[in-house]
């Protein structure tokens, strides 16, 4: 089974989720996607036993062959290449790496080089199976890198994902293909504002979800009300508790700070797991009914 | 006329707590939420939109099946997996042209695409310009320049001398777009590990791009000895700490009264974020006007 841990909102608790989960469950696999802001290894403390670099294609100009025609920066949709009378400029970094340009040149003058933008460092932490993702300072784009970490993903055990915060490109890369997503808020108005962002989010990708409420007790009843009148199952509370803030600030695992989340973590796998079988199973009755 | 971003690296530490109040102390300021992921500054300001205007970030292929063989070509060139059988997956497609360019039928046409809109509002505290990023859009980069360009346009007509912009958290193209040619950046940290280590990725990005940046501690009695470990890392690269802000639960009742700090008065926190206001307004503007404010 693959759980991806998201929210709409950042610093709702994602990684405190995550990796509590995988705790819990001992022997798993765990991606840390938040390839802009990876922390979970502060937490889970893995050995980093290999790095593997991350680069997306990047066009180079032989500008001996080339007419300056201008077509391929006619076909860029993303201003990467443009091109003058007499020479051609290259804006790496907003390549998305179509191969557009390269197709469209009638002279063969555009070929494809690799440009790194971050790696994937892989170990193990205790019985955890450990990956994260590093985008490297400065560069624009996450998502080649997420997309490299997903590839990673075994299919002989349960896989943990940390995704990133918000709602757009590498949150959505993060979650596609998962088999759950949890979604972590906080009882706040911002955690209720970009819970719903996030729910249509998960909504418009088909994934079956449930939202965990973080440092419960802090603000209102909102997210809880929200969620009873969308029928959205609420999984699991957590209580702000001085005690799990202070020990997430030194790198503990809440569930390692406060013993009594140990069991209720376990109890969100077993529930996680029937609501993926029930919807599998609610899967199968649609389509033979048809 | 100044731009101001707050940002974070880390999520949740406080950007929009202080951009909210940092629009109640300013004078001369339009403000700019450009975390079209996940806006929340309009919470706190509860904006009255005056103007709505829909943001076409890219293009999405549109297949005519009357003219359509099937005959793959299409699904061969796309690098993203985003048409199969001639059918496009919105999610994964990202707006290239490939599939138009190669198609010998001419069976594909690109048509904009919606993938947001961008709004300018009347707030108690002055002019705003926000968006909305469509559900599973890409291209929050570009919607953060439209903002922010709408931002500069409003503060010329309107002769506001600063802008002052909510950023998203990350590294990435929304916060590029959010920090790019700004005259500073105040980075919003907590005194956590994880808060450590992304102030240190996100001082990068600063410093990448030229671009000056102030750090302000919250919540800093979290772990009074992590926020020593901020103060020496950034004294060790020269960032100015404008303040550390304790931790109350007065800043979650002043967002639940959609007010910010200031205005709901939240102890030494109100004292504190007052204080940064103006050293951040002094390093704007220069020492003669931080005289003149205290």
């Amino acid at each position: 089974m693959v759980i991806s841990v998201a929210s709409g909102k950042g610093g709702t608790g994602k990684t405190t989720v995550a990796v509590s989960l995988a705790l819990s469950l001992g022997a798993c696999q765990f991606l840390d996607c938040d390839v802009e802001e990876p922390n979970a290894s502060l937490f889970l403390k893995p050995s980093i036993t290999g790095k593997t670099s991350v680069s997306v294609p990047e066009p180079w100009v032989d500008e001996s062959k080339c007419s300056h025609c201008g077509k391929c920066a006619e076909i860029c949709a993303f201003h990467a290449i443009a091109v003058f009378e007499k020479s051609v400029l290259l804006f790496p970094q907003l390549c998305h790496g179509c191969g557009g340009c390269m197709l469209v040149c009638t002279e063969k003058a555009i070929a494809e080089g690799k440009r790194h933008i971050g790696v994937i460092e892989e170990g193990m932490s205790s019985s955890i199976i450990f990956a994260q993702g590093v985008l490297n300072i400065g560069e624009h784009m996450a998502t080649p890198i997420i997309k490299e970490m997903k590839s990673l993903i075994r299919k002989d055990m349960d896989v943990i994902i940390d995704s990133p915060p918000g709602t757009s490109c590498p949150v959505i890369e993060s979650m596609k293909g998962s088999d759950f997503v949890c979604l972590v808020t906080e009882p706040t108005p911002f955690g209720l504002n970009d819970l719903k962002l996030a729910v249509e989010t998960v909504r418009e990708l088909g994934i079956p979800f449930g939202v965990i409420i973080n440092c419960d007790g802090i603000g209102d009843d909102g997210v809880k009300k929200y969620c009873q009148g969308e029928n959205i199952p609420l999984l699991l509370s957590i209580p702000w508790s001085r005690r799990v803030a202070e020990a997430y600030s030194m790198g503990i695992p809440a569930i390692e700070a406060d013993a009594t989340l140990k069991e209720q973590f376990q109890d969100l796998y077993g529930t996680i797991g029937r609501m993926v079988v029930n919807k599998r199973d609610t899967g199968f009755q649609l389509e033979a009914s048809r | 006329m100044k731009q101001l971003t707050i940002i974070s690296g880390k999520g949740g530490t406080g950007k929009t707590t202080v951009t909210a109040a940092f629009a109640h102390l300013a004078d001369h300021a339009v403000l700019a939420d450009c975390d079209v992921d996940a806006a929340d500054l309009h919470l706190i300001l509860t904006p009255d939109i005056i103007r709505e205007e829909p943001f076409y970030g890219g293009l999405l292929p549109s297949v005519d099946y009357e003219r359509c063989t099937q005959c793959g070509l299409c699904e061969q060139q796309c690098r993203f997996g985003a048409i199969r059988s001639a059918k496009v997956d919105p999610v994964s497609c990202e707006g290239c042209g490939v599939c138009a360019y190669v198609c010998p039928e001419q069976a594909i046409s690109m048509k904009e695409r919606l993938s947001g809109y961008w709004y300018i509002s009347d707030t108690r505290e002055g002019p705003m310009v926000h968006a909305r990023l469509g559900i599973a859009a890409e291209n929050s980069g570009k919607l953060v320049s439209m903002v922010r360009q709408q931002a500069q346009e409003l503060a010329e007509k309107e002769k506001k001398n600063l802008i002052i912009i909510d950023g998203p958290p990350g590294i990435g193209c929304p916060v590029i777009a959010s920090i790019g040619g700004v005259d500073l950046v105040l980075i919003v940290t907590e005194p956590t590990l994880s808060g450590l280590h992304d102030l240190k990725r996100i001082l990068g990005v600063a410093n990448h791009f030229n671009i000056p940046a102030m750090v302000c501690v919250n919540k800093c009695d979290i772990n009074a000895e992590n926020t020593r470990a901020i103060e020496n890392y950034c004294e060790e690269k020269e960032i100015a700490v404008a303040g550390r802000i304790p931790y109350a639960p007065e800043v979650t009742k002043a967002m639940l009264n959609r007010l910010s700090i200031v205005e709901h008065p939240c102890g030494e926190v109100t004292d504190e974020v007052i204080r940064i206001w103006r050293k951040v307004e002094g390093r704007l503007f220069g020492a003669q006007k931080e005289q003149c404010t205290f």
